[in-house]
């Protein structure tokens, strides 16, 4: 059995609309890949899909984690087989806590009758924040809800530090990050590297990509990877621009 | 059916259960005289209570339904085929033991104090029209509280019921406080003499348990001067196909300087119309607060009041409302300013889910020639996908210049992108929109008595687990 994230020949369409073309794409475990490219060309609409968006039709492909097929499983299964999504936009959640829903995220994993241990659980919730130096009083604050951007990013891979995913997708989780916070959240990110974690962190800014050194970089453009390689590519893309990946793609076509 | 099958029908996705049962006093179907004469002779009431009862079904059958401005859903409900009085369990006593394992499950999740449990499940012989009152009885009795059901009280404390029973909600009130009066049974009867706090919450539990049975409880609650008493009451409906009716009237009196706090915890099943009136007086410096929690039900029409009849008497009303497919809430709060410097606050939250609708109906009122009188009035309504639907009715007459009034009312809805976001971190679509719900009551319920919030949170998980596919 591999133990990778593999998209082959992905489609998929909002409404009409056909975003995701023909998508190939195979992040094995303990690797991380980056994308990049320009605004509107799929990238999110990609990571939603794959979390299983009842908008986002999949009208065709395969999407296999660690040689399992995801693409039947509800939007919660997936969740507790191990995918994980830091979204572009956190949804805020009033009245209910970040240890709150954190516990609940964690409850749905264990089997029916099982309750998490509350000592245990506010031991590893005080670590995992003062590593991303989130402040304590957070856990008393509704998900979310008044966070600056920036203090949503950190609170989404709070949440990822959490769960323990198998696959993580990072939607732009740098944007809206200060020069410290993007330490600290890559070095978050970093931490769960490794043997157990496979990530696909998507991504505008190459700056992010010297704190979170990743395996591969591809370029996105209209709806399908068009160029793959390794961290200078993403310096030759900020050199270049999207012209150049445009160009590249017309001749190739 | 044989002997040895089970006498218990459970859905367990709903938590409805229902029991085979017999019963030795049934007074039959519809209302007449002789309804009222039944029930006289069976409890063995004094004329007095006769008479009383007589007068209220004239009134009854001379009022309209409140139409005008109520639901149509109203003139469903067929007088003529409703049960007004049964009581005395004729069902051999079973053991807890016999009681099946799904049974004492689906208790648990509905978080029914254990002592409860032992009497729904039958072991214990109260039934239906007569409330469960447990050992805290005795415990109070002894600073001289007394607590007991309304038709006990009636026959051994009558120089106190009679001085209060009807008089914070008259019979003529509304059509359903005259049909309450008429055939009323069960409910509690409390007195706090003065000065006494009673330290924990008395309670009782009420159920309906057979088909087309109304049920009419009365309660009656005087806290004397300076004494304070909370009263919880819970109640729940096992699902039957045809409409049952429950109609209750809930009396308060706080003394000067009483406190009396009345907790309500619903849970009926969607067949059931629940009208109840519900109404306290609060002398010179006392203070009431109507906690009030309706989830399910067909119809639910009650608007908890307070007169706020002594200066700086002080009403709340805090109410949660569920409605879910099919179901209709309409409820709200009154507030009746009656002397200078009295102060009401009511916050009011509802959610509505799929076709669910609930509707808010506020009053205050405050007179012209009063001075220093405030009220706070706070409406949130939380609609859970397009089709729930939410009104708002406040209707304030204020008068006077030195009075003052704040009214806020907000409509939230549960996104898609909300059920999506919560989804994604691994809770089932029902878990998440639970979460939301008890999100959305939270800063209400952290003010409840913590068994009474955990209650409620577990009924909200269940009616929501009900309410996805
Ligand atoms: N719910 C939707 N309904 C209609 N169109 C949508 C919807 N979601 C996305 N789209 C469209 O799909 C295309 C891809 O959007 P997507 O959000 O995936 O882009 P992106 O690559 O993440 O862009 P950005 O870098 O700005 O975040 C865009 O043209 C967008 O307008
Ligand atoms: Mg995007």
């Amino acid at each position: 059995m591999s133990q990778s994230l593999e998209i082959t020949n992905l489609n998929v369409n909002i409404g009409d609309k056909r975003i995701i073309k023909d998508f190939n794409l195979t992040i094995p475990k303990g690797e991380v890949h980056a994308i990049m490219g320009p605004n509107g060309t799929g990238k999110s609409t990609l990571a939603k899909a794959l979390a299983g968006h009842p908008d986002y039709e999949i009208t065709s492909g395969e999407v296999l984690m660690d040689g399992e097929s995801i693409l039947d499983l509800e939007v919660d299964e997936r969740s507790r087989a191990g995918l994980f999504l830091a979204f572009q936009y956190p949804m805020e959640i009033p009245g209910v806590t970040i240890a709150n829903f954190i516990r609940a995220a964690k409850n749905a994993r264990l089997p029916d009758g099982e309750d998490l241990n509350a000592p245990a659980y506010y031991k590893e919730l005080y670590e995992k924040m003062d590593a991303l130096k989130i402040d304590r009083k957070f856990t008393s604050r509704s998900v979310n809800e008044g966070f600056s951007g920036g203090e949503k990013k950190r609170c989404e891979i709070l949440q990822m530090a959490m769960l323990e995913p198998k696959y993580a997708v990072l939607d732009e989780t740098d944007s809206g990050l200060d020069i410290d916070a993007l330490k600290i959240v890559s070095e978050g990110v970093n931490a769960l590297r490794g043997g157990n974690l496979g990530a696909l962190v998507i991504t505008h800014y190459q700056r992010l990509l010297n704190y979170i050194i990743p395996d591969q970089v591809h370029v996105m453009y209209d709806g399908r990877i068009v160029k793959s390689g390794d961290k200078s590519l993403a310096e030759e893309l900020e050199r270049k621009g999207y012209d150049w990946i445009k160009e590249i793609t017309e001749t190739a076509a | 059916m044989t002997a040895t099958a089970t006498q218990l029908e459970i859905d367990r996705d709903k938590g409805d259960f229902k029991y085979e049962e017999s019963h030795k006093y049934d007074a039959g179907v519809g209302l007449n005289e002789g309804t009222i004469d039944y029930i006289c002779d069976v409890k063995g009431e004094n004329d007095w209570i006769r008479d009383f009862r007589k007068r209220a079904l004239k009134v009854f059958e001379g009022k309209p339904m409140p139409t005008h401005w109520a639901t149509k859903d109203l003139e469903n409900i067929d007088f003529s085929k409703i049960r007004y009085y049964l009581s005395g369990d004729n069902r051999s006593k079973k053991n807890w033991d016999d009681v099946p394992d799904e049974v004492k499950e689906t208790f648990e999740r509905l978080g029914i104090p254990e002592n409860e449990r032992k009497f729904l499940a039958g072991v214990e012989a109260q039934f239906d029209s007569e409330a469960a009152y447990s050992n805290i009885k005795e415990a109070v009795s002894k600073d001289g509280v007394i607590f007991m059901g309304s038709t006990e009280g009636l026959m051994e404390h009558p120089e106190i019921f009679k001085k209060w029973f009807g008089k914070v909600i008259p019979t003529g009130d509304n059509k359903f406080s005259a049909l309450n009066s008429s055939v009323f049974s069960g409910g509690s009867f409390i007195y706090v003499p003065p000065g006494v706090k009673v330290s924990h919450p008395l309670q009782a539990y009420f159920r309906i348990n057979a088909e087309n049975f109304g049920q009419f409880e009365r309660t009656l609650i005087i806290a004397d001067e300076g004494a304070e008493v909370t009263y919880m009451e819970g109640c729940t409906a096992p699902k039957f196909d045809t409409a049952t009716l429950h109609s209750a009237v809930v009396e308060l009196v706080a003394m000067p300087g009483a406190k009396i706090e009345y907790i309500t915890v619903q849970n009926w099943s969607s067949n059931v119309f629940n009208l109840v009136t519900k109404r306290a007086i609060a002398h010179e410096d006392a203070v009431v607060k109507w906690i009030d929690c309706n989830i399910g039900s067909r119809l639910t029409m009650k608007y908890p009041g307070v007169v706020l009849k002594g200066r700086r008497a002080r009403g709340e009303v805090m109410s949660i409302a569920l409605a879910n497919e099919g179901q209709h809430q309409d409820t709200g709060a009154k507030m009746i300013h009656a002397a200078d410097e009295t102060t009401s606050n009511v916050i009011s939250k509802s959610i509505s889910v799929g076709k669910g609708r609930s509707t808010y109906r506020g009053q205050v009122h405050m007179p012209k020639h009063l001075k220093g009188c405030k009220n706070n009035t706070e409406c949130d309504a939380l609609l859970i996908n397009s089709d729930s639907r939410t009104d708002t009715y406040p209707a304030i007459t204020v008068r006077g210049e030195e009075n003052y009034v704040q009214h806020e009312a907000s409509v939230s809805k549960v996104s898609a992108e909300q059920i999506f976001y919560m989804q994604q971190r691994g809770l089932s679509e029902a878990e998440a929109m639970s979460l939301s719900v008890n999100g959305f009551v939270n800063d209400l319920t952290r003010q409840f008595p913590m068994e009474y919030s955990v209650e409620l949170k577990r009924l909200i998980e269940l009616e929501m687990e009900g309410s996805v596919g």
